[in-house]
């Protein structure tokens, strides 16, 4: 079973961070929410693994102890 | 016009039983006259058993309701004799659209998997596959089966006992008692048999109201089924548009929860909110207007003693993904065959049990499925209807999100999976013939696979050796010998060998696989059989 990433994996994390903000430039607050909810989709669609997803839902929500 | 469904097709006539001095006994008594009840009361007398439909009404279900009929109730049909007048009379359809606000976002093919006698599914208003079921009932009556409904006699009262049900009836010329061995209640969602035994129907009511409309009109929409969320004639909410034979169109419109009913209903309400959605110029009548809200509750147990509930009055869906009367008709083709050989003693009453195991398996998957489309076609969340709206945005641009569009995931027979009557897989063929599974169809040259296995236990080889017969205490088990090459297509192969050389499957009267090996043994099918007729329940 494959296992989520969960240690520092983006090659320039500055840069994604600045993308990521520059993305929802100038978006009303709905947009914005409209948006991340796409990109949340387009991300699962690509890790597509139902387990890692699992794994990535739970991290997010913070409800286990999940940092290492 | 006259609709069938306004004229009566089993009027009330007295029966000799009102003027018994005592109770006469019947074997078999069904409560509904409904699509459930009425599959359920011709599989017995097809069988030989004895049976008495009890009907509060005398007619088909008033307006159409179910529309939507897919395969494998089909092939069950076929069993009990009505299937071709069914996929005669019915639309054939396999393209969806899927529109969003004002756009179409997509569109699919079905695309249908061929090699089956049966098409994916069929539309066909509910009052002609009801009319159906009476015209079979009516024939069999012809040639001398034991079977008879008797329209306006309403249950009033149920007595339960061991051995047998003794039941109170009204009809129009006052009230009699009669009694039966068994008792099946096919007496719908709101089921009075329930509610006398005290019995619970737990579950969850989608807080909206759909405004379901058939009307007639001569417009030249293509035979698809057309999906709208948010459309601007329905802003916030969804619609459907379907076609069913005779230039019935069915309508659903969401409506919310905050409604008034009765106003909503009538034809000065409907008929603008129709003309925006079709368009001013388009002629249509009204043929049939009612507001649902639709539910999801099962019993906890089907089967009550002599008492077996089934249909609508043991489970009810919300009707996105056509899932009630298609599982119904999987409830009667799971219980009669059994019912059958414990009435003859040849099985033990604790078969019984497997009906409740296996359909409650089959009510949590529909109601699983249907309770997902119902959550995603009306999202009672800020965040849900967000992550839905990004699944319709995404879905017009890339063919990853379209899977997860969700306008209802169409009706499929379930595998009993650890089924008590299930012997453990002894060959590793393909997933889907593995025990516990409905029989898929195979082409056979110009016939098919499932005709050849109705309604009994058969042995089924291919390329492999067995005895023609086996009798096991009192079950008896017919080879059907077929060879790979029998199905040039090779899917025959496909669906029930898979890398495998050889096959025996023991196939039970509903035509789910009760057990498989690559090859005969005696010892081990004789389990096999004893075990599927619950002879070996551990
Ligand atoms: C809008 C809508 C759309 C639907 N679409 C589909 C679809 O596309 N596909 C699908 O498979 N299903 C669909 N369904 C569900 C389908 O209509 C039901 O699942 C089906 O009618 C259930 O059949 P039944 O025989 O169990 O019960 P019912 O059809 O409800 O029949 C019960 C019968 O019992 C009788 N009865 C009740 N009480 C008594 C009494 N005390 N004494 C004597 N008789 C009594 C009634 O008169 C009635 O005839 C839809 C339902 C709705 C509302």
């Amino acid at each position: 079973m494959a296992d989520l990433i969960l240690t520092p994996n983006i090659d320039t994390p500055d840069d994604f961070y600045a993308e990521l903000l520059a993305t929802h430039e100038g978006l009303e607050k709905p947009e914005s929410d409209a948006l991340n909810a796409r990109l949340v989709l387009v991300l699962a669609n690509h890790i597509g693994d139902r387990d890692v997803l699992s794994q990535a839902l739970k991290a997010a929500a913070l409800k286990e102890e999940t940092v290492k | 016009m006259n609709k069938i469904f306004e004229t009566p097709i089993y009027g009330y006539e007295r029966s000799p039983d009102q003027d018994a001095p005592t109770p006469v006994r019947h074997q078999v008594a069904v409560i509904g006259a409904g699509p459930v009840g009425l599959a359920a009361a011709i599989d017995l007398a097809q069988q030989g058993v004895e049976v008495l439909v009890l009907d509060d009404n005398d007619k088909v279900s008033f307006g159409s309701r179910a529309i939507c009929f897919a395969k494998r109730p089909l092939e069950i049909l076929d069993r009990l004799g009505c299937g071709q007048p069914m996929v005669d009379k019915g639309v054939v359809w396999n393209l969806g659209k899927v529109f969003f606000d004002d756009r179409k976002v997509f569109e699919f093919d079905l695309l249908p998997e061929k090699g089956h006698q049966r098409p994916a599914f069929i539309n066909l208003q509910q009052y002609y596959f009801e009319e159906y079921l009476v015209e079979r009932v009516r024939e069999l009556q012809s040639e001398g089966a034991k079977i008879e409904i008797r329209g306006r006699n309403k249950v009033e009262a149920i007595g339960t006992h061991d051995d047998h049900v003794k039941l109170e009836v009204e009809t129009p010329e006052g009230s009699y008692t009669v009694e039966a061995d068994w008792l099946i209640a096919c007496d719908g969602a709101g089921s009075p048999t329930r509610r006398m035994m005290g019995l619970d129907f737990v579950g969850r009511v989608f807080e909206d109201n759909f405004l379901i409309a058939d009307v007639v009109m001569e417009a030249d929409f293509p035979t698809e089924r057309w999906f709208w969320f948010d459309p601007p004639f329905n802003k916030g909410q969804s619609a459907l548009l379907h076609k069913q034979p005779d230039g019935v169109w069915r309508i659903d419109l969401q409506l919310g929860w905050d409604i008034d009913k009765e106003r909503e209903k009538r034809p000065e309400n409907v008929i603008p909110r129709l003309k925006q959605m079709l368009g001013d110029d388009v002629e249509f009548e009204l043929e049939w207007v009612s507001i649902y809200t639709f539910q999801c509750r099962r019993m906890e147990k089907f089967r009550h003693g002599r008492v077996i509930f089934a249909g609508d009055a043991a489970h009810q869906v919300s009707p996105f993904g056509a899932r009630g009367a298609n599982s119904g008709l999987q409830d009667t083709d799971n219980l009669c065959w059994k019912l059958k050989m414990v009435i003859d003693g040849r099985a033990p009453e604790s078969l019984l049990d497997s009906y409740d195991a296996e359909r409650i398996h089959g009510a949590d998957e529909n109601i699983l499925n249907s309770s997902r489309s119902t959550d995603f076609i009306t999202p009672k969340s800020e965040m849900s209807r967000l992550l839905r709206d990004a699944v319709l945005d995404l879905s017009e641009h890339y063919a990853f999100a379209r899977p997860l569009v969700n306008s209802g995931r169409l009706s499929v027979p379930c595998t009993y999976d650890g089924s008590p009557l299930n012997s453990a897989d002894a060959m590793g063929g393909p997933e889907r013939t593995r025990p516990g599974s409905p029989c898929p169809d195979a082409p056979l040259g110009d016939a098919f696979l499932l005709p050849k296995l109705a309604g009994r236990f058969t042995l089924l080889t291919i390329d492999a050796e067995a005895p023609e017969v086996i009798e096991e205490d009192g079950i008896r088990v017919e080879r059907l010998a077929l060879s790979v090459k029998d199905d040039p297509t090779l899917e025959l192969k496909r669906r029930y060998l898979g890398d495998c050389d050889s096959a025996v499957y023991l196939i039970r009267p509903d035509q789910h696989v009760a057990a498989r090996r690559p090859s005969y043994d005696e010892n081990q099918f004789r389990h096999a059989i004893r075990r599927a007729t619950g002879k070996e329940m551990n």
